[in-house]
């Protein structure tokens, strides 16, 4: 049984090249449906405490069984305190019952769950790499938007709402119509301090939050190619942000290195197998996309947001344009024509599914190292897992972050939505190396600025909006 | 699911572009770990006059005596962006919305509406404008894909054809692809063989 194509698509797949998206899709299509859309097999579901039990309690309400509890994952990550010394307990009034009826939904129906006090516990888009749970060439969903993160290892993933979790979890399929395709490339060589936080900060700012719409985005080019598999997750995470079914990056021999040995991972004689498959996946040459966009990496700078939707950024040097909509000027206590470097802020936060890995909180330290915080800011540093924070603690970054004045904390989403019950004084500034700076998103009355974990860590030395580039050391550069 | 077919309704216009979900229902909102209590929670941070609070923002439209009852929303583009959280949708549902027309949809924020018997109808932002600024109910015609005042202006639209008849039929979509039972598991059996580092519950993988 190789080379076969279940379902259609194999006459196709011999005639013409063919991109990622559709060497994935054709081998995922049971069936076609009524109407243009396919009926594809979905291969891993991840579930978290904020919608679990919802899906799995209407589930069984409904007297469907799970389909194969073996490939479905669940983990504590989205209202879970990261304060020491956890429980189930959260700052969320009524927080505690999404942890303890997700537990209990994710036993009954067998499903492996990493809980509140697991070595492995951590933001979904973290641990799942992390374990090996996505692999290339898998599909993968979650009801959580960021799912596309993990399109970055060059598996179709991601995010939906809760009846298409229980679609999903009853039948191991969704009924979908085929994404057209959009190759983003960033050609060229990132300037120095330029992150993968700036790269998609930047297309977003350049093409506007719908600028993805109906499309999945494959990432390419040399700068995406020269980014380690954290960065390119952080590319691949706010994809969502342009509106995008997806994003996806082709896998490499860099991708695969990073498979090899996790957890849920083939291994022995099934790894050959798989990477000889993987290695196949990435788009033919001359494979046509439906659209096109190039970047020149060369002309990309630092990026911070100054308004209430991720288009709403700038590079670092720049002012707030005329065209900024009056209301989100208002809701940020702003004005057109106004820089960003220097206002003051009150707050700074590290972590979330975009920006809490170990690379991100070695650059971050780096420009905290023997420094201070300013006076009046309060700053947290919340790592994306416990493997992450684990590490950073073994790299010593964590005496880093405290001595800079920084919390350091347990692992899970945190304040990048308020959804823990814990926020910032209503009204604060915060700089934030987040993916989202809507109303409200961090707390009533919070105005956001998101950015590149350097920018956070600068601007949180400063106290006030910082061009890391000034505090960046010679030796740090590289 | 309630069959949509046509709807004769006040809409209320929120013209604004990317209203995202966290807006429509603030993560603080969402109490309870079920899909139910959630329409006091819809456009919390817009419809109140302080965070948790209850006492209505006279501003917002909602809140306004002429667009009372409204079981349409005008919204802008990009509407229903950022979380997947489909207690957005559940609240809008409960609170009696039934469809809303903007420019464009965030798309799971789209797939969670055809699930919910709420219909996500692209009309341009022009015409979502003139739609807002005439008072009096607007039609929504489903199976003819028109939206038309009572006036007789009439624009019409496009919807995929599965959404539609989920929509129209009021259909599961569990139920239609349990009627797939035997292709899907004829699809495993071969992609077990194909690929089987996918399969963790086999115990040769």
């Amino acid at each position: 049984m190789t080379g076969r194509q279940p379902g259609s698509g194999q006459e196709r797949a011999l005639a013409e090249t063919r991109t990622l998206v559709a060497k994935i899709w054709d081998r995922h299509v049971i069936a076609p449906l009524a109407g243009g859309a396919d009926l594809i097999a979905i291969d891993r579901i991840f579930l978290h405490e904020r919608t679990g039990a919802a899906a799995l309690n209407s589930l069984r309400a409904a007297g469907r069984p799970v389909a194969d509890p073996s490939r479905v994952f669940c983990v504590m990550d989205h209202i879970v305190d990261t304060r020491p010394g956890r429980g189930d307990q959260t700052l969320m009034p009524g927080g505690q019952a999404f942890i303890t009826e997700t537990r209990a939904a994710a036993r009954e129906q067998g499903i492996t769950l990493f809980d509140v006090t697991d070595p492995d516990q951590g933001i979904v888009h973290v641990i799942s790499p992390e374990l090996g749970i996505v692999l290339p060439g898998c599909t993968l969903i979650a009801p959580d938007s960021h799912t596309c993160t993990q399109g970055a290892f060059g598996a179709l993933a991601w995010g939906i709402g809760s009846s298409e979790a229980e679609h999903a979890l009853a039948t191991g399929t969704l009924r979908l119509k085929r994404p057209k395709t959009l190759r983003v490339s960033f050609n060229g060589a990132l300037p120095e301090a330029v992150t993968p936080k700036d790269m998609i900060l930047s297309l977003i700012a350049r093409h506007g939050a719908g600028g993805g719409r109906g499309h999945a985005i494959e990432f390419a080019g040399e700068a995406i190619t020269a980014l380690d598999m954290e960065g390119r997750m952080t590319v691949c995470n706010m994809a969502t942000e342009f509106s995008a079914t997806t994003g996806m990056i082709a896998p490499d021999e860099k991708a695969l290195a990073w498979v090899k040995g996790r957890r849920y991972a083939p291994s022995g004689e099934l790894l050959e197998r798989a990477l000889e498959d993987w290695r196949g996946l990435a788009s033919d040459a001359g494979a046509r996309f439906d659209a096109e966009i190039a970047i020149d990496a060369a002309t990309l700078e630092p990026m911070v947001s100054w308004g209430t939707s991720p288009e709403h950024s700038i590079g670092i040097g720049g002012v707030i344009p005329a065209s900024a909509p009056a209301r989100a000027l208002e809701y940020m206590g702003l004005a057109a024509g106004q820089a960003l470097v220097g206002m003051k802020i009150d707050a700074a936060f590290i972590g979330s599914c975009t920006n809490s890995r170990l690379p991100d909180l070695r650059r971050a330290a780096a420009l905290l190292e023997g420094r201070h915080i300013a006076p009046g800011v309060k700053a947290l540093c919340v790592p994306g897992s416990m493997a992450v924070k684990r590490a950073a603690e073994g790299e010593g970054l964590d005496r880093v972050f405290t001595a800079a004045g920084f919390e350091w904390r347990e692992s899970g989403c945190s304040m990048c939505f308020y959804a823990g019950g814990e926020s910032f004084p209503a009204g604060s500034r915060v700089i934030s190396s987040t993916n989202r700076n809507f109303e409200g998103r961090q707390g009533p009355g919070i105005r956001t600025h998101i950015a590149s974990p350097e920018l956070v860590a600068a601007s949180a030395i400063a106290g006030c909006i910082a061009d890391p580039r000034q505090y960046m050391r010679p030796q740090r550069r590289s | 699911m309630t069959p949509f077919t046509t709807l004769t309704a006040i809409a209320a216009p929120l013209l604004r572009d990317n209203i995202d979900t966290d807006t429509i229902i603030p993560s603080r909102e969402m109490k309870s770990t079920g899909k139910t209590g959630l329409a006091a929670g819809l456009f919390a941070p817009w419809r109140y006059l302080s965070p948790g609070g209850r006492d209505p923002d006279p501003h917002f439209v909602l809140n306004q005596p002429r667009y009372a009852g409204a079981r349409i929303l005008l919204g802008g583009s990009n509407f229903g962006c950022g979380s997947s959280r489909e207690h957005a949708v559940w609240a809008l549902a409960e609170y009696g919305i039934r469809a809303v027309i903007a420019p464009s949809f965030a798309p799971i924020f789209a797939g969670n509406c055809i699930r919910n018997a709420i219909v996500p109808v692209v009309l341009p932002a022009d015409v979502v404008a003139q739609i807002a600024a005439r008072s009096g109910p607007v039609t929504i015609d489903l199976p003819g894909e028109r939206v038309t005042l009572d006036a007789g202006h009439g624009w019409s639209f496009t919807i995929d054809a599965e959404a539609k008849a989920m929509l129209l039929e009021g259909l599961d979509a569990i139920d239609l692809t349990l009627k797939h039972a035997a292709q899907i598991a004829a699809f495993q059996r071969a992609d077990r063989q194909a690929r089987p580092w996918i399969y963790l519950g086999d115990p040769h993988s």
